[in-house]
């Protein structure tokens, strides 16, 4: 089953004169994890970030086609695309969450960074905040780290622990989807290790997409991949297929390492 | 060989400054001894009389009038300031729209080059009766120099606030709407905890202008040697008493202007220190 559906879609930065994506076809299926991959500057962010219109922060950009999100609720397809109203993109992106490549812990304790959507959401109640953020922790494996010292600040833990902070921000709101922008490619080899594990064992509650550069990330950890040149989508299959047997010459130039 | 001249240069400048700060104190010091040896300090400070003695010789010399005009005049001035000065540097950072941003910041900017003595003339022939004519009494006094002062010191708190704002990375604010954040919730939760510490010290700073600031106020204030009834009556702050007493006084009276002059001085000091000090830890934490 797919969760999103994007559908001949391109998209335009305000003052680009030629679009950043050029008619992508692609779905997000469901409790698997979608990696995308491909080289610098091919567009992956730019995709990424049009799936909870963070775009529309900056005024100006242009999108065409249509992005499809799933609502269980309706049981219908629902065009992200069309969303205008202020309330309408903050139910969007609490549906659709997002980890950046760099932590980025708010400046304040490491309960309240946990807490902070739930609050957004008109959560007050103590003991509900409280259960909701252990939960959230244990769910990123950062629980018995971070149990004695959830009033101190976030910004004294280790750069692993604040991305795992951050994932747990996310996971508190309860998404369907979680988009992961390069979520390792500031860690170290170590906490790189839990973050993967960690994103293996939350896709049976989550749908994830993941951009990476690291190609063994993307093969251990993916179930389907998509492979972007040039803003646009070169090849999507089952990541075996794209990893041992792709269609397009360019995706095993790249993946053999031959050129990116 | 030139590097070394300007080495030497560069301390020769270091070390004047540093002589110069303190022959200033010395000097206030030693003409304000008399003062400090006839009232003491805790005397001085509460005392509330300013009588010279017969043919100026000796008198009783308070300082409790103007020490409490200065630090009143400053409160309301800050009290009015803040949160403009905050208004105007959250829309200039998060609200206003690209072509604006420039223009205003300018225009900002300028504002806080306007000699102070302007302020001071507009403030006395167009605020003034202003508040005379809504509120009554004189027109001038504590609120009408109070707000003068808050107009002089806006665009000084809106420029640093604003660059401290700006400081704050993107991503952190974009990772906060990601969460389902509204502008609002943004800027509260993210941007002004991310400035406090440059906010903090930009306003204490612009308390150290405040308190000693003269010419805007001394013809605003009133300067009379009384403690004010009320928010639109006239009072005296330490400046002004400075700049309208300093020529005709001899003796003690002289040495208890010096005195005054010395707290001036001290509180400036002691203010201008805890900015340096939040600034120096603004850059640590980057
Ligand atoms: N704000 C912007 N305005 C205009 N063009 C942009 C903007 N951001 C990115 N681009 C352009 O859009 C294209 C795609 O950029 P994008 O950041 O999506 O690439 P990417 O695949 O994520 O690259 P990387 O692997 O380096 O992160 C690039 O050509 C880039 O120059
Ligand atoms: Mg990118």
């Amino acid at each position: 089953m797919n969760m999103m559906e994007i559908k001949n879609f391109s998209f335009t930065y305000a003052k680009a004169s030629k679009p950043s994506l050029k008619n992508i076809n692609l779905p997000i299926k469901k409790n698997q994890i979608t990696a995308l991959i491909g080289p610098s500057g091919c567009g992956k962010s730019t995709l990424l970030r049009s799936l909870n219109r963070i775009h529309d922060l900056y005024p100006g950009n242009k999108y065409e086609g249509e992005i499809l999100l799933y609502n269980p609720q309706t049981n219908e397809y629902e065009n992200i695309l069309e969303l205008k109203k202020e309330n309408e993109f903050i139910n969007l992106r609490q549906r659709v969450g997002m980890i950046f490549q760099k932590p980025t812990p708010f400046p304040m304790s490491i309960f309240d960074n946990v807490a902070y959507g739930l609050r957004l959401n008109g959560i007050k109640n103590k003991s509900e905040l409280e259960t909701r953020v252990e939960e959230a922790l244990k769910g990123a494996a950062l629980w018995n780290e971070v149990k004695d010292r959830l009033k101190a600040s976030a910004m004294g833990l280790s750069g692993g622990q604040q991305q795992r902070l951050c994932i747990a921000r996310a996971v508190a709101l309860k998404p369907e989807i979680l988009l992961f922008d390069e979520p390792t490619s500031a860690l170290d080899p170590i906490s790189t290790g839990a973050i993967e594990q960690l994103v293996a064992e939350l896709k049976k509650d989550v749908t994830i997409a993941i951009v990476t550069h690291n190609m063994q990330q993307a093969s251990r950890l993916s179930d389907y991949t998509a492979f972007m040149y040039m803003g646009e989508l070169i090849e999507y299959n089952k990541t075996e297929k794209i990893f041992l047997n792709p269609d397009e010459k360019l995706t095993e130039d790249y993946i053999t390492g031959r050129f990116g | 060989m030139s590097g070394k001249l300007f080495k030497n240069f560069s301390f020769f400048s270091a070390t004047i400054s540093l002589i110069l700060l303190i022959a200033i104190f010395t000097t206030l010091y030693y003409y304000a001894s008399d003062a400090i040896n006839t009232f003491g300090f805790w005397d001085f400070i509460t005392g509330t009389q300013w009588e010279a003695g017969e043919d100026d010789e000796g008198g009783i010399f308070g300082g409790a009038i103007p020490i409490v005009g200065s630090l009143l005049t400053t409160a309301i001035a800050m009290i009015i300031a803040l949160p403009l000065a905050l208004g105007i540097a959250i829309f200039l950072t998060e609200i206003a729209h690209e072509k604006l941003i420039k223009p205003v910041s300018i225009a900002i900017e300028l504002l806080a080059a306007i000699p102070s003595i302007i302020y001071g003339m507009w403030g006395l022939f167009y605020l003034a009766p202003l508040v005379q004519k809504y509120f009554g009494g004189a027109g001038i006094g504590l609120f009408s120099a109070g707000v003068v002062l808050a107009i002089m010191i806006i665009p000084f708190i809106a420029s640093i606030t604003k660059d401290a704002m700006n400081t704050t990375p993107n991503v952190l604010k974009e990772s906060a709407y990601a969460m389902g954040a509204t502008k609002f919730e943004v800027i509260k939760d993210v941007v002004i905890p991310y400035a406090k510490t440059g906010i903090i010290g930009s306003i204490i700073l612009a308390l150290g202008r405040a308190l000693g600031e003269t010419m805007a106020v001394a013809f605003l204030l009133g300067s009379v040697m009384k403690f004010p009834k009320n928010l639109f009556d006239t009072t005296t702050s330490i400046p002004v008493i400075l700049a309208n007493t300093f020529s005709e006084a001899e003796d003690l009276e002289l040495s208890a202007l010096f005195y005054l002059a010395l707290i001036l001085f001290a509180l400036s000091f002691i203010i201008i220190s805890l900015a340096k000090f939040y600034f120096l830890r603004n850059k640590e934490e980057r």
